[in-house]
């Protein structure tokens, strides 16, 4: 009986990420484009969904709400699931989209899909050998197989987005590395782009006018082709178009320029809009925040350093030690069971929630810079994937975070995973996309300290595309 | 150096519409071979002959702005894009017949080049944020083009045409549906080709004539630096 209502409450709450998913697909994600493949936001939807819940019955299991065995059972019964979207389904309807974006191969579009399908299998199962992940006693086709790679590239994904957030967090909300931007900069790099425009402009009128003069006069110009046109056109040539083609030259040049100025301009208003923000309340809030916020990406620096240096894993979570040292070393006596199911409930709360947020928001200004109108389709499947496999890894990794007791339940239905082999892993790529975004990072600092630089600095392109 | 007289018309529109190929197919007459993402603003001209085959016939530079860019954008880039929005004579609104956001974009868009100041909203909420009074006493000649026409099939067409002259009722324009990858569409003598020259008749009278007739005298206007003295320009 009990199991029959804990499974009520499961499939409602699974009810309502879908529901949230798919709000979030719609308003979003796809604000500038129409949906005309529903496929595609159900699948985003459900693997959501299913993502979610796994985070939810982390918290049950924290909270001891609704009986053990049925949470092990659903823990079981969702694993299979998101396992066999993330394998299976979208992997599937990605190669599905991508063939039916080429003309040619759209007749046969689901004998190509496949093909493209088992491309992915045999490469996502070759991922495997390098990495001493599994234990050898397992067979070929069970879950412990499929989700040890799915963890390495989610764990993978993990920390590149960790270091590169690492890196932009303090560069973003600290407002000291913020440049004085005054009215009168703009107004003078608005006035070199519109004399830039002029400029092509009337260059354009010439070649314009030029081309109508010989339209009208009957010498329509002709591209040299074939053979003997190629040698005539060596020894005689119209001395106008020889004019025009230089005229041209000088417009592209023009209009690379013009290009450059823009994308200069528009980091400058952003500047300067960053400039009045932090002035207010929460500009000042996020400031402060930024300052704690860098200490702590130094501190988890160092920590991946000696993890790596030193090759040691962490035996203890946060939460337990926290408390043996309020305990051992400050001599405060208190509930201990009570105190650490509560902070870490909180503590894993407060990672599920921000990394969650985090990446829909990385996600949505992903899918802006980089989508179009014929693209889209694939492009969000690709980001559901990702997000489905994001998720599973902190799963795995979320785990170190749990005081002992807790932790039995993951160890259970994940089977005998080398889960310090995972976060050794993390550490590494972490250091790794650390140390290679500060360069960047610190060059569009640097260029950017000049207000009038030549040439734009390289993240611009990126991010202004329109 | 213009010998002409000239006149600007700003081509707007959602990412992907096809702006710059309509732009390439207006002033080249060639379909443009490899379109790519346009990142500010790109300029064309075109010479058109004010009231052809009259005798008060005269030639015209138009300069068609094809802004590129999208509704939602940071408000910093549309800072940056009000900048081309300067004593604008004309504008033709480019929607794709293919995704209907890009119609409903457009409200948004003459908005944003109208007014220069449209508070974002997260929300788009068709016909809320739109007021026809704004339009009623819009002295800019407004046209919308459609584009993508050859990617519609047959049995849907109507829809799309009734939907779309709808769309260009509300404006007070003209509307023209075509495939910027078939010249056959501008071809001289066809309607588009009638409507669009009218269009760009509307534009220079507007501009050059006042209602009883007169001309007025075209001299550069250079209103963009809050009303600076007319200096030559001097080109580095």
């Amino acid at each position: 009986m009990s199991f029959l209502i804990d499974s009520g409450i499961m499939v409602t709450s699974q009810v309502l990420f879908f529901g949230f998913g798919w709000l979030f697909f719609m308003r979003k994600l796809f604000k500038d484009y129409e949906v005309r493949q529903y496929v595609v936001q159900v699948v985003f939807s459900v693997t959501f969904a299913f993502s979610c819940t796994m985070f939810e019955l982390i918290i049950f299991e924290i909270l001891g709400v609704l009986n053990s065995s049925s949470r092990y059972f659903h823990w079981k019964l969702n694993l299979c699931v998101i396992l066999l979207v993330l394998v299976f389904m979208v992997p599937f309807y990605i190669g599905y989209f991508i063939v039916s974006n080429i003309r040619l191969l759209h007749r046969q579009r689901l004998l190509f899909a496949c093909v493209v399908w088992l491309t992915f299998m045999y490469f996502f199962w070759k991922l495997g050998d390098p990495f001493p992940i599994l234990s050898p006693k397992h067979g070929i086709l069970s879950i412990e197989q499929l989700i040890s790679r799915v963890g390495v590239i989610g764990v993978t994904l993990m920390a590149l987005l960790s270091g590169f957030g690492a890196v932009n967090c303090p560069y973003t909300y600290m407002s000291y590395f913020l440049r004085n931007v005054t009215d009168a900069d703009i107004l003078a790099l608005e006035r070199r782009l519109l004399q830039t425009i002029d400029m092509i402009i009337s260059k354009k009128k010439r070649m314009a006018m030029a081309h109508r003069t010989m339209f009208q006069r009957g010498e329509v110009h002709n591209k040299p082709t074939g053979f003997w046109g190629i040698i005539k056109s060596v020894t005689t040539s119209a001395p106008g178009s020889e004019n025009l083609s230089l005229i041209q030259q000088e417009v592209d040049a023009l209009e690379e320029l013009s290009r450059q100025l823009f994308l200069e301009t528009a980091d400058l208003h952003a500047t300067k809009e960053r400039i009045e923000y932090s002035k207010t309340f929460q500009g000042k809030y996020f400031n402060f925040l930024g300052y704690f916020f860098s200490i702590y990406c130094v501190w988890k620096i160092f920590m991946a350093t000696i993890n790596i240096v030193f090759d040691r894993v962490g035996k203890t979570d946060p939460v337990t030690r926290g408390i043996e040292i309020t305990v051992n070393y400050l001599g405060i006596q208190f509930d201990v069971k009570f105190w650490s199911q509560h902070i870490s409930f909180i503590l894993v709360g407060i990672i599920i929630v921000t990394s969650i947020r985090g990446l829909l928001i990385t996600l949505t200004k992903f899918f802006y810079a980089i989508s179009s109108s014929k693209s889209s389709n694939v492009i969000v499947l690709l980001l559901a994937q990702i997000m489905g496999m994001y998720f599973v890894s902190s799963v795995l990794l979320i785990r170190m975070s749990m005081p002992p007791e807790y932790r039995t339940i993951i160890t259970e239905v994940l089977g005998e995973l080398q889960f310090n082999f995972y976060h050794r892993w993390f550490d590494v790529i972490f250091l790794v996309s650390f140390s290679t975004f500060t360069p960047f990072t610190s060059t569009k600092m640097s260029s950017s300290s000049s207000p009038a630089a030549s040439a734009g600095p390289p993240f611009s392109i990126c991010k202004h595309r329109l | 150096m213009a010998a002409l007289d000239r006149v600007k018309v700003l081509v707007l529109g959602d990412s992907g519409v096809g702006k710059s190929s309509l732009v390439h197919l207006l002033c080249q007459n060639q379909v443009l071979g490899n379109p790519s993402w346009t990142v500010g603003c790109s300029v064309d001209v075109r010479i058109h002959d004010y009231k052809e085959g009259t005798p008060e016939e005269k030639t015209y530079y138009i300069e068609l702005w094809d802004v590129g860019g999208s509704v939602g954008s940071a408000s910093s880039v549309k800072s940056t894009r009000a900048v081309f929005y300067n004593s604008v004579n004309g504008i033709i609104l480019v929607h794709d017949l293919t995704n209907k956001k890009s119609s409903q974009n457009l409200y948004r868009w003459s908005l944003e080049a109208l007014n220069r100041d449209v508070a974002p909203t997260g929300v788009l909420v068709t016909n809320g944020d739109y007021d026809r009074e704004q339009f009623a006493d819009n002295q800019i000649p407004l046209l919308v083009i459609g584009t993508k026409l050859d990617q519609i099939p047959e049995t849907k067409r109507n829809e799309v045409l009734t939907r779309t002259a709808f769309l260009a009722e509300d404006f007070n324009a003209e509307e023209i549906n075509l495939d910027c990858t078939n010249p056959r569409y501008l071809a001289a003598g066809s309607s588009n080709a009638v409507k669009l020259s009218r269009f760009f008749d509307k534009v220079i009278e507007k501009r050059y004539l006042s209602r009883d007739g007169n001309q007025i005298p075209g001299f550069p206007d250079r209103k963009r630096f809050g009303g600076g003295t007319l200096k030559s320009l001097h080109y580095d």
